[in-house]
């Protein structure tokens, strides 16, 4: 099992406690989190499905590559977190 | 006259009530939400009462909030969404920026209430210039194809903004299928069948930032913003970025207002909803500066359909002010006496006399989107 942490910023505006969850691919992840959050969605992802110009994903302290399709392997017990990026100021 | 406005603000929304007497009594912030946040836009739905506020949280994108309470509490409502692009299709490259645009929401920029005779409906323009429908108070909501798909929506390009944008929406207050939208920059288009079909109008409108041969075409026009007269509802005004316009046969033809001063540029514009001769502007400085003239707060306002202008100035600052309305920012009750406007430096003002005399409500806000009385 992933743990799943988000941003203590995003807590303001939806609740988002961390939370564990399965899967191969940070998109299998994030989607495994959104059945039981579905709000959360759109505020770590666009209406594309892409994670959102201004948010950072890292997987056991490293940043994800792929933006888009989200593809990036995350291992059986990774630690997720669920980030601003810098680019927002 | 109006007892409740309320302003949306780059760090919350205020709503604004008359101490005491509802006609006379002081303006005084009374309630105030989403404080910390950018609330873009605000829209009273004159038929449920209901509240809605955009908020863009940048980090976390855009959203739609709906107050059945007046503002009392809050609750998100479903963003509109764009569709995913077809597979395949290639990308939408802007001629004037050479980027490409996404099928994806930047910003909720304009709200209207649908017809008195549909109540669910709401119509809302965004960046980058899909234009959506609600038939269930904001529930869900359908991009228009029709206009999504309109060929020349590939001459459209973001005027100050990256891409292009719906920030005006005129609902025909006797036939709720007639509706007219203002783009930066694309012109001004009109469905007359609820959206099924669209035809750009604006013959007569020129763009002097584009090159000579293409000054006239309607698809590259920045109208800042248009409204319509609700009592005479041919009669529309547009505040455009190389000047003021109006027309008088439902956006057919347009006139350039060359007589308004101290300047013909600005944001905002209002017109008298019973008065289709009787409008007021917001002037500056044209473009490159984009601050009042000579450092003066000023409203500008005709009684004879632009022919002439009178330079409204008693109550507001004259000296060294740099405050700037933008397009959402003044608004008219429905009686056509009051008004009020906020500028981006954070000043509010009032008047109950057509601009005659202006009362300032607060110096200190946070830079202001959005006034609307409610």
């Amino acid at each position: 099992m992933a743990t799943v942490t988000f941003t203590a910023n995003l807590q303001r505006h939806v609740a988002c406690p961390s939370v564990e969850a399965v899967g191969q691919t940070v998109r299998e992840i994030l989607e495994s989190v959104f059945r039981d959050n579905e709000q959360v969605r759109s505020y770590v992802l666009d209406d594309q499905g892409a994670l959102r110009k201004h948010m950072n994903i890292f997987v056991d302290g490293e940043p994800i590559r792929d933006r888009t399709s989200l593809g990036d392997i995350v291992g059986a017990n990774a630690e997720v977190f669920i980030m601003q990026a810098l680019s927002g100021g | 006259m109006n007892k409740r406005a309320f302003v949306a603000t780059r760090k919350g929304l205020f709503e604004l009530s008359r101490a005491g007497d509802k006609k006379t009594g002081e303006w005084q912030i009374t309630q105030a939400s989403f404080l910390g946040d950018n609330v873009t836009l605000f829209m009273h739905d004159p038929r449920s009462g209901s509240l809605y506020a955009a908020l863009d949280h940048g980090h976390f994108g855009v959203k739609l909030h709906r107050s059945l309470d007046e503002g009392k509490t809050w609750a998100e409502c479903t963003t509109p969404k764009y569709p995913e692009r077809p597979e395949g299709t290639p990308d939408e490259i802007c001629e004037m920026s050479g980027k490409a645009i996404p099928w994806s929401l930047k910003l909720i920029w304009a709200l209207a209430p649908g017809g008195a005779d549909e109540p669910g409906v709401l119509w809302c323009g965004t960046v980058p210039g899909g234009l959506f429908r609600s038939v269930d108070h904001g529930a869900t909501w359908e991009l228009i194809r029709s206009l999504w798909d309109e060929p020349s929506r590939k001459n459209w390009f973001g005027g100050g903004l990256d891409y292009p944008g719906i920030h005006s929406i005129c609902v025909h207050p006797e036939n709720p299928s007639h509706i007219t939208i203002g783009i930066s920059c694309g012109g001004v288009w009109v469905t007359e069948d609820g959206g099924s079909s669209w035809k750009c109008r604006a013959k007569g409108m020129f763009a002097t930032y584009m090159p000579p041969d293409r000054n006239d075409d309607g698809d590259i026009q920045d109208p800042h913003c248009v409204v319509q007269c609700l009592k005479s509802p041919a009669t529309f005004w547009a505040q455009h970025h190389n000047g003021v316009f109006r027309s008088t046969d439902g956006c057919e033809n347009w006139q350039e207002i060359s007589a308004a001063s101290p300047s013909t540029f600005g944001f905002a514009v209002a017109v008298h909803p019973k008065d289709p001769d009787t409008a007021w502007l917001v002037p500056a400085i044209k473009d490159e500066k984009r601050i009042p003239v000579d450092g003066q707060v000023v409203v500008s306002r005709t009684r004879d359909g632009g022919k002439t202008f009178e330079v409204l100035r008693n109550g507001l600052p004259q000296h060294h002010a740099y405050d700037i309305t933008f397009r959402h920012a003044l608004d008219i009750d429905e009686t056509g006496s009051a008004l009020m406007f906020g500028s981006t430096t954070g000043s509010l003002w009032y008047s109950d006399d057509q601009g005659d005399n202006w009362q300032t409500i607060t110096s200190h806000l946070p830079p202001v989107h959005c006034v609307r009385f409610a």
